[in-house]
């Protein structure tokens, strides 16, 4: 262990605050200071902790949400999906049993785990943070080491509130200048992907700053650390600051009172150090970046919106059967611009851009015109406080009059485990994170993924559009 | 609590060209509908195989019964899913060679006591030429000198050396390191402020 005079990253003490001991294998005991479990990836090892006769270590820092599979029309129990049906008695039973917290629909905090965490305030800087969901690294926006993990690994929380894990590299990811107008945190956070690769980030955490960064609100710092996994960064972090307390102050589960100027006090000593040393360091001119959409199957393919899409003949070699696999399953033709693609659906919500600044920011849109007639437009808050806070200010009627759909809150069409899926080849504008071939439910169906400003704004065209022609 | 030794995976190899695999595609998510990992495997590639109409690498007689699938870069990327390493093994695969692997993927690899070791852009397009040429050749990856071996020869793999003693020790199975900390949980965990109260 280093010294106290060595200056550190903001990981590399969370890093040392959690070590419960070095393994033999050469990783670290890593204590998780809060667990968030869902639907999905927790059933399974709770049967594993009963079947080693197991209990749960520490009941109090678990959390569990429903999200995944829950349907956004309807809660009526029964749900009319038996198997969605078991797995959410499954959960409630877990719960019971082990004493674990519920934001269940009842709860009326239910919401998609990566909303309701930051939200209730569950998410504070200086944490690990861990659940058996890639989208984990959202929290790493308070600056907290927030990461995915398996089901194996769920259960070893569960049992120990702990994991082995090994440290990761830190990158920092400078982004300098000021974003345009009609340029959001998602734009950011795909440029970076583009410029750095889908498996840039295998090994290292990813610290964002920069002045852009600095500028941030703290819903789109989650946006931006949301999709770190989506570059291949297990973890991306942004270190606290006073915007930070800001957003956490008042929340149900912050501390009160004095105890809320103490907490500061330590959160701001997590920082990264004013002269810490990073493994890599990258940057990136926030002022060049454009209203971005993805061409392709996976996040790194994506352009400004005024762009043309590319051909197989204009890259090396190495890129060129992606590339083709990627045009032959979206049907695009290359050299002609994103903007003017047709879509079919228009997808609002997701752990990525679920939240009341992107209701706003569709909303702001939404209001310039009517959904394209043959276009389905569904809008899914992130959490029912989302909804509660979206409703309070209207915004559910102003999407409603434009023709979208306003919808209950949970995962949805982002992974299409619930009855929101694509059909067939259906093209959907989607604030979500992955084009995965298949993902938004239709084995064959396209995803675009761009903000939530440019998904309304599609939606009313039609076709992608460029959102600043709108605004 | 102590795992079972890995010191080699030995058998048939199946070659799946193309990088980027995402978890998803490995299973798609309709299918993790269940509270248990029991039917992953019926599911493994379910969408790939039937949008690449019988040309999926899965659907070659000549590589049933593989223990070993030779991918190319960043596979397992995507969702934290233990559901894909699970449909993995559950339909007959204990090793994984590739460019390179996503973290969330090898390190739920490792916990389930499958091997991912990676070799070289040159070394891996040289061993999948050789097993689509003989896929009844045997392949091994040997975990402690970490190499293959093929029928042309042997080539160096890359395996985290913390992921190498887990396999050897038999404590990829975390469970057991991890208990053996006893209150050294909870000393650590109670010196934090947001444990304690601030």
């Amino acid at each position: 262990m280093s010294d106290s005079k060595t200056p550190k990253t903001l990981y590399q003490k969370v890093w040392d605050a959690h070590t419960v001991r070095e393994l033999t294998t050469g990783q670290t005991q890593l204590f998780i200071g809060t667990h968030l479990i869902h639907e999905v990836t927790s059933p399974q090892a709770f049967a594993m902790i009963r079947e080693l006769g197991l209990g749960v270590r520490f009941p109090k820092r678990t959390f569990e949400s429903v999200d995944h599979m829950i349907p956004t029309d309807t809660r009526i129990r029964p749900l009319s999906d038996p198997m969605a049906e078991a797995m959410m008695s499954e959960l409630e039973n877990n719960c019971r049993d082990y004493d674990i917290e519920l934001f269940d629909v009842a709860s009326g905090q239910q919401g998609i785990v990566h909303v309701i965490g930051p939200e209730q305030g569950l998410t504070q800087p200086g944490m690990t943070i861990a659940c058996g969901d890639s989208h984990t690294s959202t929290h790493g926006a308070f600056g907290a080491i927030a990461f995915g993990i398996g089901t194996s690994q769920v259960r070893d929380v569960l049992a120990t509130q702990t994991i082995a894990m090994a440290s990761l590299k830190v990158r920092r990811v400078n982004v300098t200048g000021k974003l345009g107008p009609g340029v959001y945190a998602k734009d950011v956070t795909l440029a970076i992907i583009r410029e750095l690769g889908v498996n840039g980030g295998v090994g290292y955490a990813y610290e964002y700053g920069g002045p852009v960064i600095d500028a941030m609100s703290m819903e789109e710092r989650m946006t931006l650390c949301n999709m770190a996994i989506e570059g291949g960064a297990r973890c991306g972090y942004v270190n606290p600051d006073q915007i930070t307390y800001e957003y956490l102050r008042g929340r149900p589960r912050s501390p009160q009172g004095e105890a809320f100027d103490r907490a500061v006090v330590q959160w701001s000593a997590m920082a990264s150090d004013a002269d810490a040393v990073f493994d890599d360091a990258f940057e990136l001119d926030g002022s060049s970046i454009e209203p971005t959409v993805t061409w392709g199957i996976n996040p790194s393919q994506n352009l400004g919106v005024n762009d043309r899409i590319p051909s197989a003949a204009d890259v090396p070699d190495e890129e060129r059967a992606s590339i083709s696999e990627a045009l032959d399953y979206m049907d695009l033709t290359p050299g002609k611009r994103l903007a003017g693609t047709p879509i079919d659906v228009a997808f609002i919500g997701s752990c990525t851009n679920g939240r009341i600044s992107d209701m706003r920011e569709a909303a702001r849109v939404a209001k310039t015109g009517k959904v394209k007639e043959g276009v389905r437009a569904l809008v899914v808050p992130g959490s029912h406080e989302v909804a509660k806070m979206a409703e309070d200010e209207g915004l559910d009627e102003i999407f409603r009059a434009a023709g979208f759909q306003w919808r209950e809150p949970g995962c949805s069409m982002c992974l299409a485990m619930n009855p929101d899926k694509l059909q067939g080849r259906e093209i959907c504008a989607s604030s979500s994170n992955r084009n995965f071939q298949g993902r938004q439910g239709s084995p064959t169906g396209r995803t675009l993924l761009m903000s939530p400003a440019m998904v309304a704004a599609a939606a009313i065209a039609g076709k992608v559009v460029d959102v600043r022609e709108v605004l | 609590m102590a795992a079972r030794k890995i010191e080699n995976v030995k058998g048939r190899a199946c070659v799946s060209r193309g990088d980027d695999v995402d978890t998803d595609r490995i299973i798609p998510a309709r299918f993790m509908k269940e509270v248990t990992f029991e039917t992953m495997g019926e599911h493994l590639f379910e969408d790939a195989r039937k949008a690449a109409k019988g040309n999926h690498a899965l659907d070659n007689e000549a590589y049933e019964g593989a223990q070993i699938l030779v991918v190319g870069k960043n596979f397992g990327c995507g969702s934290s899913r233990e559901h894909a390493p699970q449909a993995l093994m559950r339909y007959g695969f204990n090793g994984f060679i590739g460019g390179s692997f996503a973290e969330i993927f090898a390190g739920n690899c490792t916990a389930m006591g499958l091997v991912c070791v990676t070799l070289p852009d040159g070394d891996l397009t040289k061993l999948m030429d050789s097993v689509e040429l003989d896929p009844t050749q045997e392949v091994t990856i040997d975990i402690d000198t970490r190499t293959i071996t093929y029928r042309e020869g042997t080539l160096t793999a890359g395996i985290a050396d913390g992921t190498r003693v887990q396999l050897l020790e038999g404590t990829w199975d975390a469970m057991g390191l991890l208990l053996d900390a006893g209150d050294g949980i909870e000393a650590t965990g109670n010196a934090l402020p947001y444990v304690s109260g601030y």
